[in-house]
């Protein structure tokens, strides 16, 4: 079954002469424990379809179902403990007078859950913190490690499908290569399905199953990675944008 | 050997904080040519540092200390500030990050190049205007005109570090300073404002130092490559040789990009060994 089916997508921001279409017409599905990836240009709306998917682009149109449910335009609360989402800039995403025990505290409280103590600590130890950081506030931490606070906290509602928008475009190559690897590691250890947003061929290449090529709102191609790493792409867009990134 | 355009010997860029004095930048030196020359290294490596105090342009409290920053055998250090501001933008020019930042907002693109312009050459408004449209058009910006008229917040990314480009070298400097001056583009549009740039340093026989942080970038479009590590100089090479680096950090960087044509199942991590940070710094002169 797939975790995520989306059909003729549309989303579009503003009205009459300002209506500016961000996404047209896109389908694709992503399949349970899969790792799909959506590649293109800024303002190709690719990030546009992880907000839509959330709920925190309101106006759309088409059809969206999540494990066989249609999301319709309220999401209830199961939506979101199936659902989370990693932003881009770490050091945007996280409240700057909250230390990292009042981000996850909260964000687990706000979903429910009694054994919030135990859960932060468990939650620091399988991003690879660890207890000397739940006191910290976000400035006392590095891009690396703030971005670790941000999956963490995603993971809180222990979730099935994680949006990654751009989770390492803000950091260094080599906390990025950290980054990756524990969002592999979690995928292995709780078989998560993620749809992972990015403009670096080689990350999506290396994170990700298969990949949808996008352009000015419209999916041109959907490729597998062995096709990818072939080179083998058909469209003209997708093309240019492997030679490029080589 | 290529005749020498700037020398820096033993540069420091120290800032005093509360806790002691934070040295950003530690005695680095080097030499450039008529040539590219790339600064590698990861935020907070000081390779930005090093561009800015090249032109004097660390603000206070910080300091730049060197024993000298010489330019065709003039000693930078020593100009008081108001020659300084004769040399930046006419002899050495700089290119920032994000082109959002660095123009000015309720000025017309027009205005602000032939601002620039006419700071630096006595022409009259007519010759400013033409010579700024030539410029904009060596940037391959189609419609120059019409960008003349526009606002910063019309253009697109790509335009707008296209336009900072023209601007910083219609004085004709002999060397740009370029800090990550693609790292806000999308790849597609990176190649064209490096083409440019390449085509125009070749041109007027410029030398350009390359700040970034993206090896393969570097690797691909200087000639000879710098690689910091917390302040310091750790190795020098041809960037040709870039990928047969020997230092572990320049290698644990390489390692830890993934590659679309070598699939492997975990990244590399780098390991840090404290003594990189020790090793005197590797002089980087020709």
């Amino acid at each position: 079954m797939n975790m995520l089916e989306v059909a003729g997508l549309n989303v579009w921001f503003g009205k009459n002469r300002d209506r500016v279409d961000a996404v047209k017409g896109a389908t694709f599905d992503v399949g349970q424990g899969e790792s799909f990836g959506l590649v293109g240009e800024s303002g190709s709306g690719k990030s546009t379809i992880l907000r839509a998917i959330t709920g925190l682009a309101p106006n759309w149109s088409g059809t969206m179902t999540l494990g066989g449910k249609p999301i319709g335009k309220k999401r209830p609360k199961e939506f979101f403990k199936t659902v989370q989402m990693v932003f881009q800039d770490p050091y945007a995403s996280l409240h700057p007078r909250h230390s990292v025990d009042q981000v996850l505290g909260e964000t687990l409280h706000l979903h429910g859950f009694k054994d919030i103590d135990a859960r932060v600590v468990k939650l620091l130890d399988d991003v690879g913190l660890g207890q000397k950081f739940r006191f910290r506030y976000p400035h006392q931490l590095s891009g690396g490690q703030r971005q670790r606070v941000a999956i963490a906290r995603a993971l809180a509602p222990e979730p099935e499908l994680l949006l990654l928008d751009e989770p390492t475009s803000a950091l260094d190559v080599s906390v990025q290569a950290e980054i990756l690897n524990l969002l592999a590691d979690l995928r292995n250890d709780r078989g998560l399905t993620y749809l992972m947003v990015s403009h670096d061929l080689s990350v999506v290449g290396h994170m990700c199953d298969r990949l949808a090529v996008m352009k000015d709102g419209e999916i041109v191609e959907i490729l597998d990675v062995v096709a990818l790493r072939a080179m083998d792409a058909t469209h003209a867009y997708s093309r240019q944008l492997l030679e490029a990134s080589l | 050997m290529m005749s020498t355009l700037l020398d820096v010997q033993n540069l420091w860029v120290r800032f005093p904080t509360r806790n002691g004095v934070f040295d950003a930048v530690r005695g680095v030196s080097f030499t450039l040519g008529r040539e590219r020359l790339g600064i590698v290294g990861e935020s907070g490596s000081g390779k930005s540092m090093t561009g800015r105090a090249i032109l004097r342009l660390i603000r206070s409290p910080g300091i730049v200390e060197a024993d000298q920053i010489s330019l065709e055998g003039q000693d930078l250090m020593k100009l008081s500030e108001k020659d300084m501001r004769a040399v930046r933008g006419q002899r050495i020019s700089m290119v920032m990050q994000d082109p959002k930042f660095s123009l000015n907002p309720v000025m017309t693109i027009g205005d602000q190049i032939i601002e620039a312009y006419r700071l630096h050459n006595s022409a009259s408004k007519a010759d400013a205007y033409n010579k700024s449209l030539e410029m904009l058009e060596a940037v391959s910006i189609r419609d120059a005109e019409r960008v003349m008229r526009a606002y910063p917040h019309e253009m697109s990314g790509g335009m707008g570090q296209r336009i900072m480009i023209a601007m910083m070298l219609i004085p004709n400097p002999e060397i740009l300073i370029a800090d990550e001056p693609t790292s806000a583009l999308d790849v597609s549009v990176q190649r064209q404002v490096l083409d440019i740039m390449d085509k125009l340093v070749k041109e007027r026989g410029m030398g350009l130092i390359f700040i970034s942080h993206d090896l393969n970038l570097v690797a691909d479009f200087c000639d000879r490559v710098l690689i910091m590590y917390s302040g310091r100089i750790v190795e020098v090479c041809d960037a040709d040789k870039l990928h047969e680096a020997k230092h572990p950090y320049t290698r644990g960087l390489l390692n830890s990009l993934p590659r679309l044509d070598a699939p492997r199942e975990r990244l590399e991590v780098l390991e840090r060994d404290p003594q990189w940070s020790e090793a005197p710094s590797v002089s980087g002169s020709e």
